[in-house]
């Protein structure tokens, strides 16, 4: 049995904190009630049954059902975009999964969640499982998969072994294996953990590492769409927007549309962490302020300034405090405000952040997790962090700055996966920011919020 | 076809081809380290990125599709920027010190740091350090911190010689090329990967930092151990030769050599070279010089002939002597009125012969083992034996061929095989013969002889029944079995019934020439067998290590102890000075003009490509005033061509001569004998007297003393422990030699290498044989 003590809610920092915006995905979720008969209470599985026309008890039997291109299209319809980071629309991912491909295709959840500052999918899987299941279910109907697969990150090893109880659950209930709820449509899905490589949250480092090799990226063309698993066409969506599909089957695209704002259908959970009040996940209607989504998180802590903020995991470039408080939180326009949506993880700083340290830590990361691959990312990594940890240290040099936004830009663009970018977007985006509070460092070989908040 | 625009110029090129091919078909270079054209596509080194239009990024070329259309330059300002950038990176904890490594001067990232690096590097942190491996004897990693992490050298490794001895283990900048767990590398194929290395990484042991490459010149010549015929680019300093490298040739070799072919080099300059005639006088030996040495010959063959009969006269060629050698020592024999010559040293079924004039071969061409859908080896130590032609074979593998194998004991081949017959030699005509009795069922056609296949011949005979290129591979077990003719005629069946092609892997360097030039037996003439195992009033050896290179060593060691007058024509002073009475010092490969045809019947000759050594000789032109003291006609020839054109004959009729025709019909076998029968392999480098005495090879993990192979049954049966010694009998030699378990050999027989000194006092190759434990 699983040591249920550490899953309970102990309040503020969680998802049960219930200050959710038109929840979908954590509405009623309390820590204790992630099993499937809570699942089902709450309505769970009834998209699923829904699009095999499996009714409930008081529809006639043999309702009529939603064709797999329905299934799409409503999909489509939704606006539903990829919540990993990239922000891909999803249906239209689903509409590139060669159907009518003959021998095995594969689905697979993306859990591999590592982006620093995110836990959202952590939460997601741990006390609402089932709505990975049951969106996983749909979506392999909608591409006639037969085989998923769920990878999860390594080092929340007691989420993997939930959702192998709750996949045993689904398996009991009919509503995974061999003719779902007598129907003709199968589909079996499995659990897997990684081991904690940031890597592998790349999707085709995720598929190397699920075939049991080393998590390395792999080129592309070809695409996982034609080339994946095992070589054999694959879609790879993140946790997050399997989760999003029952609402969007249960109430229809166009509702889910409208839940968001145009082409940012529906609502999205935000990791905010760094200085508030009360970090935590919140799910919140995309195109909400981020003054609102701020205030839900307790606003900055000690009562302090804004300084910054990462909008979408440690990869996005930072934002200014000004440039956050006018902007919404949607795919849209975080990326007219020159950084993204990302994951969803929304670090705070305040004023009493030091850029350079914070980029250090950052670039620390990213080398740290650079795959060894391909050569910008190998090598580029590691002279980042050593230029930013130079300066940090008071041993900057006054071409440092030109030559960090140099490297930093001969990264981007240039590697076999998105790491490289990754690694050279918060450099630059510090560095267009906050340049001088690195020039300051360099002159002063000290730091300047420090000086600052000392006097 | 798909046109695309490389800088400004058309290009076509085969749909699915990627824009770096598109631009070796132009003839224009994209700078690259990670791209091979033999090897998958990596994409990891970035630095053939190059700039498409209507892309936002730049892309690599070496993994980006041609589509139609399409326009790219390599070297807009985007292009060359992001090359620079890559260069930029790749050199910033690369060791900048080119005039201390070992590669300066054929580096490619030297060569591409003049055109794309900077003067001066903007990086000024601290640089990375690799720790050194040692893996063996033949590759060095000493400099690991020069490798950029192409992982050519790990893909080399999984596809070509088909077994992952080296990784990339870590991550990120402490990512590092390894072996596992500091294990050795011991591929027969290892030594390409320091062609393929881009930078000083991975080097030659034995060559480094004892010459620089352009103190070399590079003069062209063919491996005589294998037969493949692998072309190779010799580099000589100061008429030594310093390293072995391959030559491109796509029909042959591809752009590889077996690790044999590279370093065996290293005999040619060692101590065990003979340099001078030496004649032996009252059991001492007494270097002369060559007149004196040849009178004695011409002298000692004349009194012979006189005394005994030309009859008592006989001669022995290695199979790796070349055409004009052994052309003219079959003439000297011949000449001397005798029919006494054969090159056939481990053969046990003489009978087994082209018709004359004729010679076995490949049956098909050695490029076409690459695209085979089906073969069928039978009796092949196919990855030790015939590096090469396996690798062809794993390529052939890899996409989609089924490959089978009949054999008394299954080595790994490093390439999956669909199929296993496994049986003692001496059951092998009858494991064809089921095999031809399945075929026979599916083609409703009469069996050649009665059988009752089982499920496994039966999957072989599917399988050959289906594909569309098919080839039956005789190995050098199949030719050198005491029923060699039977296993020829009942494959030569299979072959007709299936569509399949027939014949022989080839033993060595010159099988085929040596037929072809009748380095045979005439009518009433002794074959090696004979000339080897009964004592002989004058025999003459050319390039043969009488003790080693037999059929049967025990009774080749009593027959020359009791043989009159034997002259040894070799580069070695070790390699006969027991048995011999003179030793002519000849020139090998490299110090000789000479000839060699191949298994699939090409003709390839060779210059010397240095001086021969002290007083050594070419032996054709050894052999050639042989012929004149002896007064012999014919024997004027002024260059190794006109001994070429004497001993070949017309080129253009060649292809003609080669046939596999089997001699005889298939016959009801013998019933198979009780008791155990020995199977012999030659070890990789105990094929000849020249890898016999390369020092790195012999220091390699193949080059171990042999161990003998018990099967499970057996070794259970006699209370066999690990790490046991067995006595080894064959009829009255016996030795007694480490043992170990063989789960894959077959009941009945025994594993015991021949080629070696720790066997040379055993028996018959294929022979009946008694294990003991001791």
């Amino acid at each position: 049995m699983i040591d249920l003590s550490k899953f309970q809610a102990t309040g503020r920092e969680t998802c049960f904190h219930g200050r959710h915006i038109d929840a979908q995905i954590y509405a009623g979720l309390d820590g204790r009630n992630w099993r499937l008969q809570d699942y089902v209470a709450r309505g769970g599985y009834s998209a699923l049954k829904k699009i095999l026309g499996i009714g409930s008890q008081e529809q006639a039997e043999g309702a009529a059902g939603m064709t797999p291109d329905q299934v799409i299209a409503e999909v489509k319809l939704s606006a539903l975009r990829g919540r990993g980071g990239a922000g891909f629309p999803t249906g239209l991912k689903w509409s590139f999964m060669p159907r009518q491909f003959p021998g095995p295709k594969y689905l697979v959840c993306n859990s591999d969640e590592g982006e620093p500052g995110t836990c959202k999918d952590r939460d997601l899987l741990a006390y609402n499982p089932h709505i990975v299941i049951e969106g996983m279910a749909i979506a392999a109907y909608a591409m006639g998969v037969k085989t998923g697969y769920n990878y999860i990150h390594g080092e929340i090893f007691e989420i993997y072994e939930r959702f192998e109880e709750a996949l045993e659950e689904a398996r009991a209930a009919g509503f995974l294996g061999e003719r779902i709820l007598g129907s003709d449509f199968s589909f079996q899905l499995h659990a897997f953990h990684g081991f904690g490589a940031y890597i592998c949250g790349e999707e085709t480092a995720l598929l190397e590492s699920l075939e049991g090799k080393k998590g390395q990226p792999r080129f592309k063309p070809p695409f996982p769409a034609s080339f994946g698993l095992y070589g054999k066409p694959t879609t790879i969506n993140n946790t997050e927007t399997f989760a999003a599909v029952p609402w969007i089957i249960n109430h229809g695209g166009q509702a889910y549309l409208e839940c968001g704002k145009p082409n940012n259908g529906g609502t999205k959970i935000f990791s905010v962490v760094g200085d508030v009040e009360r970090p935590g996940n919140f799910e919140i209607p995309l195109g909400t302020p981020f003054s609102t989504l701020l205030e839900l998180a307790g606003g900055v802590r000690g009562g302090r300034a804004l300084k910054a903020v990462i909008p979408g995991g440690s990869s996005a470039p930072v934002l200014t405090a000004k440039t956050m408080m006018d902007i919404t939180m949607d795919y849209d326009a975080i990326a007219k405000a020159g950084s993204m949506l990302g994951s969803g993880a929304v670090i705070v700083m305040d004023e009493t952040r030091c850029m350079v340290r914070s980029l250090l830590r950052l670039s620390y990361f990213y080398q740290h997790e650079s795959c060894g691959q391909c050569t910008p990312c190998r090598e580029g990594t590691g002279w980042l962090w050593r230029l930013v940890d130079r300066i940090e240290h008071g041993k900057g040099r006054a071409e440092d700055l030109d030559l960090l936004d140099s490297v930093a830009d001969n990264i981007k663009g240039r590697t076999i996966c998105a790491l490289g970018d990754a690694a050279a977007m918060p450099v630059q985006g510090m560095l267009k920011h906050f340049r001088d509070e690195f020039a300051y460092h360099v002159e002063h070989k000290t730091c300047m919020v420090g000086a600052r908040v000392a006097v | 076809m798909i046109e695309i625009e490389l800088d400004g110029k058309k290009v076509s090129v085969a749909e699915g081809s990627m824009v770096m091919h598109a631009a070796d078909a132009a003839g224009s270079y994209i700078p690259h380290f990670c791209y091979h054209k033999k090897l998958s596509i990596a994409a990891n080194c970035r630095m053939c990125l190059v700039d498409i239009e209507k892309m936002p990024k730049p892309m690599p070329a070496c993994a980006t599709p041609a589509t139609n259309g399409m326009i790219v330059r390599s070297r807009s300002d985007k292009a060359v920027k992001a090359q620079r950038s890559v260069m930029e990176f790749l050199l910033i904890n690369h060791p900048l010190d080119c005039p201390i490594c070992d590669q300066g001067g054929e580096c490619q990232l030297q060569d591409l740091a003049v055109g794309y690096g900077g003067s001066a590097s903007r990086y000024s942190e601290e640089k990375r350090v690799v720790f050194h491996k040692d893996v063996g004897p033949l590759i060095s990693m000493e400099e690991m911190t020069r490798c950029i992490h192409c992982t050519r050298c790990v893909r080399f490794g999984q596809e070509v010689a088909g077994v992952m001895e080296l990784g990339m283990i870590h991550r990120g900048e402490h990512s590092e090329i390894t072996t596992l767990a500091g294990r050795t590398i011991d591929s027969e194929l290892s030594g390409n990967m320091i062609d393929i290395c881009p930078v000083g990484a991975l080097t030659s042991k034995p060559f480094r930092y004892s010459a620089r490459t352009w103190e070399l010149s590079r003069r062209q010549s063919v491996s005589p151990h294998d037969s493949v015929g692998a072309n190779l680019v010799v580099q000589v300093k100061a008429g030594k030769v310093m390293r072995v490298v391959p030559l491109e040739n796509e029909d042959v070799n591809e752009c590889w050599i077996a690790d044999r072919d590279r370093f065996s080099y290293e005999a040619l300059n060692s101590d065990s070279r003979l340099t001078q005639p030496m004649i032996k006088q009252g059991g001492a030996w007494v270097a002369v010089d060559w007149t004196t040495a040849l009178a004695y010959v011409a002298d000692g063959l004349q009194r012979v002939k006189s005394e005994f009969g030309a009859a008592g006269i006989g001669a022995v060629g290695h199979a790796s002597s070349t055409v004009e050698e052994l052309h003219l020592l079959a003439r000297l024999v011949r000449g001397l009125g005798s029919e006494n010559i054969d090159h056939r040293t481990r053969h046990a079924d003489f009978g087994n012969a082209a018709p004359a004039g004729r010679a076995r071969w490949l049956g098909t061409s050695i490029a076409s083992l690459s695209t085979l859908d089906r073969a069928f080896v039978v009796g092949a130590f196919l990855r030790k034996d015939h590096p090469l032609l396996a690798q062809r074979l794993r390529q052939a593998v890899r996409h989609g061929a089924q490959l089978m194998s009949l054999h008394a004991v299954h080595d790994d081949w490093a390439m999956p095989v669909a199929a296993r017959l496994t049986a003692a030699p001496a059951s092998w005509p009858a494991q064809l013969a089921d095999v031809a009795a399945a075929v026979a069922k599916a083609r409703g056609v009469p069996a050649p002889l009665p059988a009752d296949p089982g499920p496994q011949a039966q999957g072989v005979a599917a399988a050959l029944l289906s594909g569309a290129r098919k080839a039956i591979l005789l190995g050098n077990a199949a030719a050198q079995h005491p029923q060699a003719s039977q296993l020829l005629a009942l494959a030569s069946w299979i072959g007709e019934h299936t569509g399949a092609s027939v014949g022989y892997l080839g033993e060595s360097g010159n099988s085929v020439g040596a037929q072809l030039v009748a380095a045979l037996p005439g009518a009433g003439g002794l074959h090696a067998g004979q000339m080897l195992q009964q004592p002989m009033k004058a025999l003459i050896l050319l390039h043969t290590e009488p003790a080693l290179d037999g059929a049967d060593a025990a009774a080749t060691g009593r027959a020359l102890a009791g043989a009159g007058l034997v002259v040894a024509l070799t580069p070695f002073k070790d390699a006969a000075a027991e048995v011999a009475d003179v030793m002519l010092p000849i020139a090998p490969f490299t110090e000789t003009a000479g000839t060699f045809v191949n298994a699939e019947g090409r003709v390839q000759s060779v210059h010397g490509v240095v001086k021969p050594l002290g007083e050594t000789r070419p032996a054709w032109k050894v052999l050639r005033v042989l012929g004149n003291l002896l007064g012999l006609a014919g024997f004027d020839h002024e260059t190794a061509d006109d001994v070429r054109a004497e001993a070949l004959g017309d080129l253009a009729a060649l292809p003609t001569r080669l046939d596999n025709r089997a001699a005889v019909a298939p016959a009801l076998l013998p019933p198979a004998g009780g008791g155990l029968q020995r199977v012999a392999d030659v070890p990789i480098y105990a094929v000849d007297s020249l890898v016999r005495r390369a020092a790195s090879l012999q220091r390699t993990a193949d080059a171990r003393e042999p161990v003998v192979g018990l099967p499970s049954a057996l070794w259970q049966q006699m209370g066999m422990q690990a790490g046991g010694r067995v006595l080894v009998s064959q009829g009255a030699a016996a030795v007694v030699l480490p043992a170990r378990e063989e789960p894959l050999l077959a009941d009945g027989a025994v594993r015991i290498a021949a080629g070696h000194p720790a066997t040379a006092a055993l028996g018959a190759m294929f022979g009946a044989v008694s294990v003991e434990k001791v």
